[in-house]
């Protein structure tokens, strides 16, 4: 009886595991082979692998899109973790009545679907064209200056700042550091771990966000990798082993932060439920 | 709870001649300056655009001409069937998968909390890796893994459960299977990992009284498991229920809401309506505000079915 249901619960997991893992299996094998090779439903590595690189490069500016998802992401998470962590610092040790009324109402934030400031923000970036053309449509930096700040992020800093000794700010007054210093010189080095976990969700949002860059970028030079990608899978006779060679080098970023930072990328999604 | 004033009104500027309520007052402002990016970055970009499209889901025509029609884009919505069968679309999406993929990640975080299952590491990174994909890139993964040559129908008529391939993306009814089968896939491990850390917070001696008197696994799951992972099951299901309702990027990669609009959602509708068709901007803020509302009713109601706030 309890070995019936040990190996029931075994084989329940490796279904589990199998059908996870299967689509990358099948993303991987099929980068390496050719497209015919792909709708015969070849399992097997094949040779095909520069070939694919190849056609993929000289059909479409994959490393640009790479670059511009690059410099979006990190542009993005950067911004992100300088604005959030000093808020939500302020909102937790400056802590008074009226902040936490601000706090609350910020919160409000997280309930608006994305698809409803979409129409709003492209009209304001439309005006913005007329007198900063760096910062409106269909350049890198309207990609960045909304999304960046997010209502969760704030919430996820102000939630360490709980935990975090306060003591250690008392010892910097006596040291005469100013308030920002003490920002600066004491909480960020020792929130590290907070960093790293934000620093993650971030980057990993930035890098795979489709809607709004679809929204305000236009030309293909601007394109981000999930642009590219989206066009490259809407074509009317895909080669295959092309297409799923773009779809590996896309993913490559998120994966090495993901197998590289597991533990921080783990407790950054669960410290915001804490 | 330490407050702010004394916090920061000991600092070194602190002399005895300042008086204390200049100090407090500084102290405050401290406090405004370091949330003061933030709030006004969030006012700008999620609070000004919502009162921007509040007042143009009362206008109506296209650019910059935009002219006031009073109640008008508000009754369109009631006759409007590409925006009925939206709603209808996501509120089946809703309905199936949000409660499917929650079982799922529970029973599989229940499995792998089992203290003496052997390769619990391999088994849990390999569940949660699908988290790891972009949205764009797996739907296309998708998209030719369930083409009616695709892989899916080529392994299940191997297998002999079905004669003829299935439509999986040109049947209404498929279509809208394929989707929930891509999100499930795409998020059951990602919500598991909340249901884990959920799990090893839970006393192992509750379950040790447990079974001292008597109750069964299956009682114990009931009895225990799901009441103290409560919170995590209200903020899985409203994260999920959010998630849903502005399902996007799935839709437009792997079906393009078709066919016809069998799989179209409300966030897909907004899109076409602002920047495929006609840029019908009044209307699509409409129509946006209808999902604010479902987002605001359906949190609520979740908070009321899962009891108190801070269960």
């Amino acid at each position: 009886m309890l070995k019936a249901k040990r190996a029931s619960m075994y084989l329940f997991l490796s279904l589990a595991a199998f059908v996870s893992i299967f689509p990358f299996f099948w993303m991987i094998v099929s980068a390496t082979n050719q497209s015919v090779d792909v709708t015969q439903g070849r399992l097997i590595p094949g040779s095909h692998l520069l070939d694919n690189l190849r056609n993929l490069t000289s059909s479409v500016d994959i490393w640009n899109a790479m670059g511009n998802s690059a410099k979006i992401s990190i542009t993005t998470t950067i911004l992100a973790m300088l604005i959030a962590s000093l808020a939500g610092y302020g909102f937790e040790i400056y802590r008074s009545k009226a902040k936490d009324i601000v706090f609350s109402i910020l919160l409000l934030s997280m309930m608006i679907p994305f698809a409803a400031l979409m129409v709003p923000l492209y009209r304001m970036f439309g005006k913005i064209t007329n007198f900063f053309p760096t910062f409106g449509i269909d350049t890198p930096a309207a990609v960045v200056i909304p999304t960046f700040t997010t209502a969760f992020l704030i919430f996820f800093f102000r939630q360490s700042t709980k935990m975090f000794p306060r003591e250690l700010l008392e010892a910097g007054r006596m040291d005469g550091l100013s308030e920002l210093g003490l920002f600066f010189r004491i909480y960020l080095p020792t929130m590290k771990t907070t960093y790293a976990a934000a620093a993650i969700i971030t980057f990993m949002s930035s890098w795979n966000n489709y809607m709004w860059p679809l929204v305000i970028l236009q030309s293909p030079e601007n394109q981000t990798i999930p642009l590219l990608i989206s066009n490259l899978g809407s074509g009317y006779a895909p080669d295959y082993g092309m297409i799923m060679m773009a779809i590996v080098i896309s993913t490559v970023p998120t994966a090495l932060v993901f197998f590289l930072m597991q533990k921080h990328f783990v407790a950054g999604m669960v410290g915001s439920v804490k | 709870m330490k407050t702010a004033n004394t916090a920061a009104g000991s600092g070194k500027n602190s002399n005895t001649f300042q008086s204390s309520r200049s100090r407090r007052f500084k102290s405050g402002l401290v406090g405004w300056l370091f949330v003061a990016a933030a709030v006004i970055l969030i006012a700008a970009f999620y609070f000004y655009p919502m009162i921007q499209a509040l007042i143009l889901s009362f206008q109506t025509g296209t650019g910059i001409n935009m002219k006031f029609n009073g109640l008008g884009n508000y009754q369109r919505l009631f006759t409007d069937k590409i925006f009925l069968t939206a709603v209808t679309n996501t509120f089946i999406y809703l309905l199936f998968q949000v409660p499917l993929m929650i079982i799922l990640a529970m029973f599989f975080s229940v499995l792998l909390n089992d203290r003496n299952l052997k390769f619990k590491g391999f088994f849990r990174t390999a569940i949660f890796l699908p988290a790891i994909t972009s949205l764009v890139a797996y739907s296309i993964v998708f998209k030719y893994l369930f083409a009616p040559d695709g892989l899916v129908n080529a392994m299940l008529m191997n297998i002999h459960i079905i004669n003829a391939p299935i439509q999986w993306i040109s049947d209404p009814f498929w279509a809208k299977v394929t989707i929930i089968i891509a999100i499930t896939w795409r998020w059951t491990g990602y919500n598991m990992i909340f249901y884990l850390s959920g799990l090893q917070n839970i006393d192992q001696s509750i379950y040790e009284a447990a079974r001292i008197d008597g109750a069964s696994a299956v009682r114990q799951f009931f009895s225990i498991t799901i009441p103290l992972l409560k919170p995590i099951i209200l903020f899985t299901s409203i994260t999920s229920t959010i998630g849903t309702l502005q399902l996007f990027d799935e839709v437009m990669n792997i079906t393009k809401g078709g066919p016809g609009n069998a799989t179209t959602t409300i966030s897909q509708y907004i899109y076409n309506l602002s920047f495929k068709y006609s840029a019908d901007f009044g209307y699509a803020a409409t129509v946006s505000y209808s999902i604010v509302i479902m987002i605001i009713i359906l949190s609520f109601i979740q908070f009321k079915v899962a009891g108190d706030r801070n269960a």
